[in-house]
């Protein structure tokens, strides 16, 4: 069956599973708080944040972190609704 | 349709393309309505900037294989009677 890059669950590997801890960085708790401020403003809601992460090129999708995807995702869902230009966030 | 826990139940097969919240491991699968948690704006839907209306059912579902036991969120929508 096919399956999109996130849905893992049973992939066949031999890699061990990470389980590694790390402390937050202030980028990635402002990144979270970002999150819960878009949705408290009916910008973005939880749902557009994982299909926004869903849609990452399989390559990026697996070199990014845990935060690095929701930055992905909020920059392509904001773009999606003109809420930023595209491009913006490079300048 | 509505499911009691308890009941049989398989997971459609489907393919879908776009967000959905059932994972790939359990398409097919049968199992057993273990709980029924509440109903939920579809994510389906919300999650192209939609509302999400009518909401969803959502149930635990449980598997039993042989050597461990695992429990999926599943909506209402993606269940099958397998009585």
């Amino acid at each position: 069956m096919d399956r999109a890059v996130h849905d893992r669950g049973g992939w066949p590997t031999d890699a061990p599973i990470d389980r590694s801890e790390h402390d937050l960085a202030d980028w990635e708790l402002l990144t979270d708080a970002l999150v819960h401020v878009l949705a408290g403003k009916g910008l973005m809601n939880v749902d557009e944040l994982r299909r926004g992460i869903e849609s990452m090129p399989p390559d990026e999708y697996e070199r990014a972190s845990y935060y690095e995807r929701w930055l992905y995702s909020i920059e392509t869902i904001l773009t999606e609704k003109g809420v930023l230009a595209p491009g913006e966030l490079n300048a | 349709m509505t499911y009691r826990v308890g009941q049989r139940v398989r997971i459609a097969a489907r393919p879908h393309e776009g967000h959905h919240r059932t994972p790939a491991y359990c398409k097919g699968k049968t199992g057993r309505i273990e709980r029924i948690h509440a109903s939920f704006p579809n994510p389906e839907t919300r999650a192209y900037g939609e509302d999400g209306l009518p909401e969803k059912r959502l149930y635990s579902v449980g598997f039993n294989p042989d050597d461990f036991r695992v429990s999926v969120d599943i909506y209402e929508h993606w269940l099958e009677d397998a009585e």
